[in-house]
């Protein structure tokens, strides 16, 4: 009888375990997702995480010996970036058309919720590292961990604080903007979507898509506005408002 | 397109080179924010070429059709903070609910009220 023990510790110390594991966790969390009509509870990167998290933890295997093999997919999230230029520039038209309006919009949103987050976690006794963790959670993840390393947060935390983030906006937008009066009209499907897309980042955005077309295309654009703002001025406030 | 597959790998070409690009602008200027932004800003006025932008959509709507995937090894990486969520998760919790809800209701409120203001006087000259 092969030691079963001894094959999965020999496994699980090889890059492609984490590869692997990560692509399938999330394939199925992603059918899932897809099978409750998509859900925001059932969202794939809460779910993905939650199961690889537990499953590593319980083996005993360390997130360094993950990441060896994980790290094939985080690396992508350079280009991912890069790419979202792509949907701000099919944007462009109605961003000159609108532009004072959407970027106030953008400017505002983007510093309440940074400036909530920092002041909340300040008054309930949260340490440093963890309220400038918190600043970029609004920003798509790999921004965030981007912003969060410059002025001097844990990447890592801030990527993970981006997920409940989004979930939550997810979750509540409807409720929100509903109690706020906001109907169905196109005005209002596109204030819905940028809103979503300032506040909850690419989980809001993936949200909005799926309720209204322009609620998408403007929760996009919110996304991409916000990774520009919050990756220009964060690092300058925090620099001249040391925490 | 016959050349299709060509197209998305020339598209992630494109998006490394300027990736790569930022990442050398933000360490020879000593840039306040990350590589990959500077990137994303440089291919902006790069899509008007036909040809690029034909190359990048097809890389880029697959990438960002499968972002999320994207985040989870390293939102995996809550497991290293484990005792840090034990002490403040609640706190945790609380404070990015709140502040997400604020962050919705002041985006909407602001799109809202620079909206109402045209219907007074037509003030789009000058």
């Amino acid at each position: 009888m092969p030691d079963f023990v001894a094959l999965w510790v020999y496994l699980a110390s090889k890059p492609l375990f984490g590869l692997t594991a990560t692509l399938s966790v999330y394939v199925l969390a992603m059918s899932a997702y897809r099978r409750v009509g998509q859900a925001p509870w059932a969202n794939p990167v809460l779910w993905s995480m939650l199961v690889l998290a537990t499953a590593l933890v319980l083996t005993g295997v360390d997130y360094g010996t993950y990441f060896a093999g994980a790290q094939f997919i985080h690396f992508l999230l350079g280009p991912a970036v890069v790419a979202l230029g792509w949907p701000l520039y099919e944007r462009l038209g109605e961003l000159r058309q609108h532009w004072h309006r959407i970027l106030l919009a953008a400017l505002v949103g983007g510093t309440i919720a940074a400036v909530t987050a920092v002041g909340l976690g300040a008054l309930f006794g949260l340490p440093r590292e963890v309220l400038l963790s918190l600043a970029p959670k609004s920003v798509t993840a790999p921004v965030a961990m981007g912003i969060a390393e410059k002025i001097g947060g844990v990447p890592a935390l801030a990527a993970f604080f981006a997920v409940p983030t989004g979930v939550i906006g997810a979750l509540s937008a409807r409720v929100l903007y509903t109690r706020m009066g906001f109907g169905t009209s196109e005005d209002d499907w596109r204030v819905r979507g940028f809103g979503l897309g300032t506040a909850s980042h690419g989980i809001g955005a993936a949200h909005a898509l799926q309720v209204h077309p322009s609620a998408g295309a403007y929760a996009g654009l919110a996304l991409g506005l916000q990774v520009l703002l919050a990756s220009v001025l964060m690092p300058l406030v925090f620099r001249w408002l040391p925490i | 397109m016959t050349d299709h597959g060509l197209e998305g790998l020339k598209g992630m070409a494109w998006l490394l080179v300027l990736q790569s690009l930022g990442e050398l602008l933000a360490h020879a200027l000593v840039l306040p924010f990350p590589g990959p932004v500077i990137g994303m800003v440089l291919l902006l006025p790069l899509l008007r070429v036909p040809g690029i932008h034909r190359q990048v959509a097809a890389c880029a709507g697959f990438l960002l059709r499968h972002l999320s995937l994207l985040f989870v090894p390293v939102a995996v990486g809550v497991m290293a903070h484990l005792g840090l969520l034990a002490t403040y998760g609640v706190r945790i919790l609380v404070v990015i609910t709140l502040s997400t809800w604020a962050g919705l209701a002041a985006t909407a409120w602001t799109l809202r009220a620079v909206r109402e203001r045209p219907a007074h006087g037509d003030s789009q000259g000058s």
